[in-house]
C-alpha cells in the first residue's frame, strides 16, 4: 500500500476513469494506444484497460476527426465515450466534430453528445512547439461545449466526474507539468465538483488572481512572497471555463477592487480577455486600478529553456503586476 | 422485404412533389434562407431507406429529402422547417433540411461539412454491435464527400469494427459545380472504397428497385455480422446545387442523358410493362398534391419561433 499523500494528479484522472467505468456501463474510453498493456502515453488508461477490455478501453487509429465523429454516433446512442488525446495540441485535428456537429446537434434538434475529451495540455516540460499548448479559448468561444481545466487531485478527480455525468459535450484540459509534480490524496471515491463553479482557493483582501491549471500553483507561490510585503492576494481557481463562474469572480473583486487574470495559454485573445471584461462590466464602479491580464506570448510555444521561460508567465511575474495594481 | 411498387411510388412521387413544392416557394419569394434542390435523387433516397427496420438509424444528408420522408418526417414538419418555424423539428434554429433530426425516429440530422455524418453513423453501428444490438446505421454522402480524409478515416474505422454501417454514395456527377473527373483523380468510388477494406458495389442510381436490392442485400450482410458496405450509386444532380444555383456549367446534352433515365419515370416505365395498374399512381400523385398543399398551408400557418427562446437549448 502506498502513502495515499504520494498519489499523483495522474493517478486522480486513471482512479476517475476507472470507477466512472465501474459505476456506468454507458461509459467506454476511446484513443491512441490507451490499450492495456501499453495504457496510453501517460499511462491513464493502464487500470481501466485491464480492468475492463479492450471492448470499453479501445484504442483508436490515428484519425481524431474520424474518432470523434464517431464519438458523437456514439453519444448520441446512449453511450458515454472518454475520448482521450494524446495531446491537446492535436484537438486541431478533430475541430469539425467538435465545433460543428457535437456543439451544435442539441441547439439544432435535440441530439445529446454526451462525452467527454481529456486532452493533456500545457508546457514548461520542454516539448516545443505541438507538446505544449493551451488551446482552451477555441472552445470556450463555440458555443455549446463545456470546459474544464482542474489544477489538483481533487478536482481532476470530481470534475472528470461530473463532466462524465454531464450530459454535454465536455471539454477536459488537464496540465501536464502537474501529470507527476503534483502530490497528494485522492478523494473519496465517487466524489463530484460540479461544473460551472469556481474555488476561492486562498481568501485576501488587497488584490484578486483569477487563474487555473498549472497557473493556481504559481499564483500559491507568489501570494506567499506578496504576504511578505505585507499584500494579501486572493487566489481564485476557475476549475470550469465554461460556464464561467461569475459571481464568484465578481464578488472578491467586489471586496478587493483589483484583479489579475493569469494563464499559461497566449494572452491575446485568450480566456483571460473574456473575464477580463466581464469583470469590467460587472465591477467597474468597484475597481480601484485596471484589470491586469498575464498570460504566454503571441508565438507559438517554444522548445528550448531560455525561450519557453521568456514565454510563460510565473510567479515572479504574478509579484510584480500584483504589486503594481496595489500601488495604483 | 420485399418492395411493394405502389408504397415505393408514393414515397418518391411525394419527394418529388415536396421538393418542388419547396423550390416554388424560394422561386416566388416566399422562401427564407436558401433551399436545396434533390430531383434526380428520388430512388437513392428512398430504396435504401425502404430496406431498413423502425429500430435502424438513418444520417442522411441534404439531398435525401425521401430518406426524410420514408423515416417519417412529415411534409408539415420538413416544410415548417424549411420556413424556420417553431413546431418544425430543428424550431427555427437550422437551415433548409439541415438539421432535420429527431431520435424519437431515429433520424440523425447533418451539417454542411460534408461527410461529418459518416463517422457518426460508423459511431451509432459500433455502438449497436458494443451492445449486441441487431441495428443498422445507414448514411448518405456524395462523390464529394468520398474525396475527403473523412471518408477515409470513417471506412478504416468502420471495416476496423466490422460496423453494422450501410453507406451510400451518390455519385450525383458534381460537387457543386466540380465536375468528378476534376475532383477525383481516380473517380471508382467503389475501388477506393474496397482499398480501405469495406465491401464496395457499383448500382444504378436512378433504379429503385436495383438501389433497394443492393440495400437490402447491405443491410442484412451488416445485421447478420457480416460488416459494412458502400454502395456507389451513379446518379445526376438534376437542378444546381440550391435554388440560387442556374447550373450553366452542366452541358445540356449530359442533362438530357441523364433526363432520360429520371429515376420516376424509369420506375414508372417498368411499373407500365409489368401491367401494374396506372390509375392507382395517378390517384397516387392527386393524393401527393393534396397532401404537399394541405402541408404547405399549415406551415405557411404555423407560428415563428418566439425570440426569448433563442438561447434554449444550447445545453442538454
Amino acid at each position: 500500500m502506498s502513502d495515499p499523500g504520494s498519489r499523483t494528479y495522474l493517478d486522480a484522472i486513471s482512479a476517475g476513469l476507472v470507477d466512472a467505468m465501474d459505476d456506468d456501463d454507458r461509459v467506454l474510453i476511446l484513443g491512441e494506444d490507451v490499450e492495456a498493456p501499453f495504457g496510453g502515453a501517460f499511462k491513464v488508461t493502464r487500470d481501466a484497460s485491464h480492468r475492463f477490455g479492450p471492448e470499453r478501453v479501445r484504442n483508436m487509429p490515428m484519425t481524431e476527426l474520424g474518432f470523434i465523429g464517431a464519438a458523437n454516433g456514439m453519444a448520441l446512442m446512449g453511450l458515454r465515450p472518454v475520448i482521450e488525446l494524446q495531446f491537446a495540441d492535436f484537438i486541431s485535428t478533430g475541430f469539425d466534430s467538435i465545433v460543428q456537429f457535437a456543439a451544435t446537434a442539441h441547439y439544432r434538434w435535440g441530439g445529446a453528445v454526451p462525452w467527454v475529451i481529456r486532452a493533456p495540455a500545457d508546457g514548461n516540460l520542454r516539448s516545443g512547439p505541438f507538446h505544449s499548448q493551451n488551446p482552451e479559448a477555441w472552445f470556450v468561444h463555440t458555443p455549446g461545449l463545456k470546459v474544464v481545466a482542474p489544477s489538483t487531485l481533487h478536482d481532476a478527480y470530481g470534475l472528470l466526474r461530473a463532466a462524465i455525468d454531464d450530459d454535454n459535450p465536455v471539454i477536459f484540459f488537464e496540465s501536464k507539468p502537474l501529470y507527476r509534480s503534483l502530490k497528494g490524496t485522492l478523494p473519496p471515491t465517487g466524489t463530484r465538483v460540479p461544473l460551472g463553479r469556481a474555488e476561492v482557493v486562498r481568501p485576501g483582501r488587497h488584490v484578486t488572481i483569477v487563474t487555473y491549471g498549472a497557473m493556481r500553483h504559481e499564483a500559491a507561490v507568489a501570494a506567499e512572497a506578496l504576504a511578505d510585503e505585507g499584500l494579501d492576494a486572493e487566489i481564485i481557481d476557475l476549475r470550469t471555463l465554461k460556464p464561467l463562474d461569475v459571481e464568484t469572480i465578481a464578488t472578491s473583486v467586489a471586496r478587493t477592487s483589483r484583479a489579475l487574470v493569469v494563464h499559461a495559454a497566449n494572452r491575446l485573445g485568450g480566456v483571460g480577455a473574456e473575464i477580463a471584461a466581464t469583470i469590467a462590466d460587472e465591477c467597474f464602479s468597484d475597481l480601484d486600478a485596471p484589470v491586469r491580464r498575464l498570460g504566454g506570448l503571441d508565438v507559438p510555444v517554444p522548445f528550448s529553456p531560455p525561450l519557453e521561460d521568456a514565454y510563460r508567465p510565473a510567479a515572479a511575474d504574478i509579484v510584480a503586476a500584483a504589486r503594481d495594481l496595489c500601488a495604483w | 422485404m420485399d418492395l411493394d411498387p405502389l408504397v415505393t411510388y408514393r414515397w418518391m412521387r411525394l419527394t418529388r412533389t415536396l421538393d418542388d413544392a419547396i423550390r416554388t416557394l424560394w422561386l416566388t419569394g416566399q422562401g427564407v434562407g436558401g433551399a436545396v434542390d434533390q430531383r434526380g435523387h428520388e430512388a437513392v433516397s428512398v430504396g435504401p431507406a425502404l430496406c431498413l427496420e423502425p429500430d435502424d438509424v438513418v444520417a442522411p444528408m441534404h439531398r435525401d429529402l425521401g430518406a426524410y420522408l420514408v423515416r417519417g418526417m412529415t411534409p408539415h414538419e420538413l416544410l415548417a422547417h424549411q420556413l424556420g418555424r417553431a413546431d418544425g423539428p430543428s424550431r427555427g434554429r437550422d437551415a433548409n433540411i439541415h438539421g432535420c433530426g429527431d431520435l424519437d425516429r431515429n433520424i440523425i440530422g447533418f451539417v454542411s461539412h460534408l461527410p461529418q455524418s459518416l463517422p457518426v453513423a460508423v459511431g451509432a453501428a459500433m455502438a449497436f454491435r458494443l451492445r449486441r444490438e441487431p441495428r443498422v446505421a445507414m448514411t448518405w454522402t456524395g462523390d464529394g464527400g468520398s474525396i475527403t480524409g473523412l471518408y477515409a478515416e470513417s471506412l478504416n474505422l468502420a471495416a476496423l469494427d466490422n460496423a453494422p454501417v450501410v453507406i451510400v454514395v451518390e455519385n450525383n456527377q458534381y460537387a457543386y459545380s466540380t465536375p468528378v473527373g476534376r475532383h477525383s483523380a481516380n473517380p471508382d468510388i467503389a475501388a477506393r472504397s474496397r482499398a480501405l477494406g469495406v465491401h464496395s458495389v457499383d448500382v444504378d442510381g436512378n433504379d429503385v428497385e436495383a438501389l433497394h436490392q443492393a440495400s437490402r442485400a447491405a443491410v442484412n450482410r451488416a445485421r447478420n455480422g457480416g460488416g459494412p458496405t458502400v454502395i456507389v450509386a451513379e446518379t445526376m444532380r438534376m437542378l444546381g446545387h440550391a435554388v440560387h444555383d442556374g447550373f450553366e456549367y452542366v452541358p445540356d446534352e449530359l442533362l438530357e442523358h441523364w433526363h432520360e433515365r429520371d429515376p420516376l419515370a424509369t420506375f414508372e416505365r417498368r411499373l407500365d410493362q409489368r401491367g401494374v395498374d396506372v390509375d392507382a399512381r395517378r390517384t397516387i400523385d392527386r393524393e401527393v398534391a393534396a397532401e404537399v398543399e394541405a402541408a404547405l398551408t399549415s406551415a405557411k400557418a404555423s407560428p415563428w419561433p418566439d425570440p426569448a427562446t433563442v438561447t434554449d437549448g444550447v445545453w442538454a
